[in-house]
């Protein structure tokens, strides 16, 4: 039954991806102008254009390019971009211009999870324990008020606090990539603020709110009753049946984290993953795009799918069959 | 020598929204001697779960002790510091309560959890405790005791976790026990053996207990003194043959009336033949359904199977069975809301479509149905005049004053005040919400009303005038009921006839006199044996019956071949039962029972 599950669960996230591929590549279709004359650019002619698609393989019909594109991305080849070309020629390959992109955005979004899920999970506990104190009461508020201001908002005030207000840290954290140690720790810092901010006021609110709802539940009282220590309540009675529901607000955060790093990237010109597809976006560089779009999307059902697959292990009804 | 738990002059509050005290429990004091059963009983909002929880110096959130004292062994738990309360609660008091189901921890072991206590306040070490655990499953006669311990709380059965939450209570040898309507929520077969497995554990280890019940007929079983309990003050006190031989308090006369007598022939209501007519009001022929993917046209989980039931105008047939029989989906079929997989519906004689989005307005207008839960069942956002009002206008079209006039009629036909039209179902209680989802189905003027337990989840004198009021509704209108309850002591005072329901099948139906008198179904004598009665020595004397030794709480269970009452059957025919599905016996005027036993063995 628990196999059954897990199998039926990751089928549902392969057709998911299936069904988000061709969204891109329809999408990414509809935009006017296709890729050979963006690339030919103004030295277009007729026949110069119709060569490349040849040779590009747009003349055949949509879903042939569709399988065609899909095919290549399964073998890792993510096709040619138009950038750092000279004009008429195929530019360089997309995997090579998004490597060390991906490897940004990676260390950031790793260094914000390290540092915002222990500390988010200690923090909504803490508020759980001791439900209307004065601590729980700082927590709900502060968490409260940062998840109402748009992210970039609160981008801008921590830049106004500790880069314009304190001088402590750059305002912008570009790197050249020879950075080491303290200067790359430095120019990761003001991002990493900001997003950590950001996501552990979402899990700390979830995590206080799963906790509660469990906290109030008969078998809790029943252990209250039968003696058990407040700590043991919490650590064997509660927490195995919160595992499911916080490794899920996780699990989303961080998928919000690895798309939603594009507005703080922006703000802080930082070179990652999302701040390069913004950068498509703005020179029309559609095979960029839609290799970006995909990884994201790939992502983001991946790390749903560990969402679901935890809930369904920590489900004992599952993992112990009748 | 002074008493084990002596509650003294106990006040208990409930702090409001706005921060000012009402208060819960009005000065209460009794007495738990050692070796003996106090019950403490009352209907909702007596304040009874909130004294026995005192035993353990436990209020529930919102509460607060406000002055007296609960003593055990002398000393007040009431102001014992939190350490020694803590040390003390499962040790010397121990508590059951009311659904094991949620008491339960879904992620733990049954061995852990039941193991838990006494570990914990080192009483014993794991492997004692294991041991002693054993032990218990044992007396309280669990299955395959050994490797209990090793399930988690979904893999057993809801008979089976109340005796394991006796075993998780009685594991640290408590002094004193507390129980919550530790049966109240069972089927009535189960109940008889969950109630004779506290009552021989609690005599073996000699321990005194609470028990908390809103059933009189359960507390006449296993109380040694009755306290009655009314708004959180004792209104009376005393031995239990005493309060239940010679009640003397008007309250408590109240609740013995609402005690319904055990069910017999001659208790249902004469039925003149005014609304009679050739065609039956509904009818099901041959009908099957379940849930589930389809395979062949059959569910892949069959519940009915081959029903054959018909409802005469203006009649009130009463469906029972135990819980999984399949009397919810029957009503769910009957409304449309569950196709069925074979067989007909019929309204008037004119087949229905399965479906109910195939049906005809009229079609719908003519069958409506009445939820279990009022509580759910009523749009919290809504008023009651809109909740009237909407089949008022669908089904009938009135408008306006029309229909202001036609609320207020329904308002006062199931006798609630009129400025009740523009309250919210949250300003009213339990039984005025059930009349209110009454008042509901009635607005569509229908012919046929499927009522699916609406009154279990009502106290019982709440309850019987739910059932009194219905009785009214049917002269008044004569609509014809189906009427679906496990408790079997109302369906026989109420219905006209009745369906007996195993397993998805009919096992029995007749008129009330018929199924209530012999000839009867094995299965039907099995039920009408363990409905509680109020009498002292009642429990001792029905375990003693044949039909409880061979049925009483064992799974049912839906067989593709034989009759699936066979195991716990004591008139079985081994070969036959359990090979061949069972024929249909007539007895005459429509008194059918579906045995391989011939009419000639149960006329002798």
């Amino acid at each position: 039954m628990l196999f059954q599950a897990v199998f039926r669960r990751v089928l549902i996230g392969i057709v998911t991806l299936l069904v988000v591929s061709i969204i891109i590549f329809i999408g990414t279709s509809l935009l006017p102008g296709d890729v050979a004359e963006i690339i030919l650019g103004q030295m277009a002619t007729p026949e110069s254009l119709a060569a490349l698609r040849i040779k590009l393989g747009m003349d055949h019909p949509p879903h042939i390019r569709y399988l065609m594109w899909l095919g290549d991305l399964l073998t890792g080849d993510l096709g040619m971009s138009k950038a750092g070309s000279g004009a008429g020629t195929i530019g360089t390959e997309i995997s090579v211009m998004i490597a060390p992109r991906l490897m940004n955005t990676l260390r950031l979004s790793g260094m914000v999870a390290i540092i915002s899920i222990p500390m988010a999970m200690m923090l909504g506990l803490l508020a759980s324990m001791y439900p209307g104190s004065r601590i729980d009461r700082i927590i709900t508020f502060s968490t409260l008020s940062i998840i109402s201001v748009p992210d970039f908002l609160v981008a801008m005030i921590l830049v106004m606090i500790f880069a314009v207000q304190l001088g402590w840290l750059p305002s912008i954290a570009y790197m050249s990539g020879n950075e080491t140690g303290w200067q790359l720790i430095r120019a990761l810092l003001m991002p990493t603020l900001t997003l950590v901010t950001i996501v552990s006021a979402q899990i700390i609110r979830m995590t206080r709110a799963t906790i509660l709802n469990i906290m109030s539940s008969p078998y809790i009282e029943m252990a209250i009753l039968k003696g058990v220590p407040r700590k043991r309540i919490i650590l064997r009675h509660s927490l195995l049946n919160t595992i499911g529901p916080i490794v899920n607000v996780i699990a989303l955060n961080m998928a919000w984290l690895i798309g939603g790093v594009v507005i703080v990237e922006t703000v802080f010109a930082y070179p990652g993953l999302a701040k390069l597809m913004i950068d498509g976006v703005q020179t029309r560089d559609l095979p960029l795009v839609q290799a970006c779009a995909m990884i994201f999307c790939a992502t983001y059902v991946v790390l749903i799918l560990i969402a679901d697959m935890a809930s369904i292990i920590s489900n004992p009804r599952l993992r112990h069959p009748k | 020598m002074a008493a084990l738990l002596e509650v003294d002059q106990l006040k208990i509050d409930a702090r409001k929204d706005d921060g000012s005290l009402s208060p819960i429990v009005k000065g209460v004091s009794f007495n738990v001697d050692r070796g003996e059963v106090v019950a403490l009983i009352g209907e909702s909002g007596s304040g009874k779960t909130t004294i026995a929880l005192s035993a353990l110096g436990y209020t529930k959130p919102g509460l607060e002790f406000t002055s007296g004292e609960v003593r055990l062994h002398g000393q007040d738990v009431i102001s014992m510091p939190s350490e020694e309360k803590r040390l003390m609660r499962g040790q010397k008091v121990a508590y059951l309560a009311q659904s094991a189901a949620a008491t339960f921890n879904p992620s733990l072991t049954i061995g852990e959890q039941v193991t838990e206590s006494p570990v914990l306040h080192g009483q014993l070490n794991q492997e004692e405790a294991n041991q002693r655990a054993i032990e218990l499953y044992r007396a309280l006669e669990l299955p395959d005791p050994e490797k209990l311990g090793k399930r988690y709380p979904h893999q057993v059965s809801g008979g089976q976790l109340q005796r394991l939450m006796a075993a998780m209570a009685l594991c640290g040898n408590p002094d004193l026990l507390v129980l919550d309507e530790p049966t109240t929520a069972l089927d009535v077969t189960t109940q008889i053996e969950v109630l004779k497995a506290f009552k021989s554990v609690i005599k073996q280890e000699g321990s005194a207990a609470i028990y908390v019940t809103h059933d009189l007929s359960v507390v006449a079983q296993i109380a040694d003194d009755i306290v009655v309990l009314y708004a959180g003050e004792i209104q009376e006190h005393g031995r239990a043959e005493q309060v239940v031989y010679q009640p003397g308090h008007d309250y408590t006369r109240r609740l013995m009336n609402a005690v319904r007598p055990p069910p017999a022939a001659g208790q249902g209501d004469e039925m003149t033949g005014d609304h009679e007519r050739e065609a039956p009001a509904l009818e099901v022929r041959e009908l099957s359904a379940g849930y589930g993917k389809k395979n062949n046209g059959n569910p892949s989980i069959r519940v009915l199977r081959d029903v054959n039931i018909s409802i005469e105008r203006g009649h009130t047939v009463g469906v029972i069975g135990e819980s999984g029989c399949g009397k919810s989906t029957l009503a769910r079929v009957m409304s449309g809301l569950l196709p069925a997989s074979q067989g007909d519906v019929l309204l008037d004689g004119e087949p229905l479509q399965p479906d109910l989005k195939n049906r005809s307005r009229s079609e719908l207008q003519k069958v409506q149905f009445v939820f279990q839960m009022a509580d759910t069942a009523l749009n919290p956002r809504q008023r009651i005049d809109q909740i009237l009002g909407r089949p008022l206008e669908f089904y009938l079209g009135l408008k306006g004053g029309e229909k202001r006039k036609r609320i207020a009629e329904l308002l006062e036909m199931v006798e609630l005040p009129q400025d009740f039209a523009g309250r919210y179902p949250d300003e009213l209680s339990g039984g005025q919400k059930q009349r209110i989802n009454l008042a509901r189905a009635l607005a569509a003027s229908p012919e046929i009303l499927l009522c699916d337990e609406v009154i279990s989840a009502l106290d019982s004198i709440v309850g019987a005038n739910v059932i009194e009021l219905l009785k009214r509704l049917r002269k008044l209108t004569g609509v014809s009921y189906v009427f679906i309850s496990h408790d079997l002591s109302t369906v026989a005072s109420f219905a006209d006839e009745i369906v007996v329901l195993y397993a998805g099948r009919v096992v029995e139906q007749g008129h009330v006199d018929q199924v209530l008198s012999p000839p009867y179904h094995p299965y039907t004598r099995l039920l009408i044996a363990s409905v509680p009665e109020l009498r002292v020595g009642w429990l001792e004397a029905t375990m003693e019956t044949q039909e409880a030794k061979a049925g009483i709480d064992r799974v049912v269970r839906i067989t593709e071949t034989g009759c699936p009452f066979f195991d716990r059957c004591p008139i079985k025919i081994e070969g036959t039962c359990d090979k061949e599905i069972p024929p249909i016996r007539n007895f005459g005027d429509h008194h059918q029972i579906e045995c391989h036993r011939s009419e000639a063995d149960f006329l002798n």
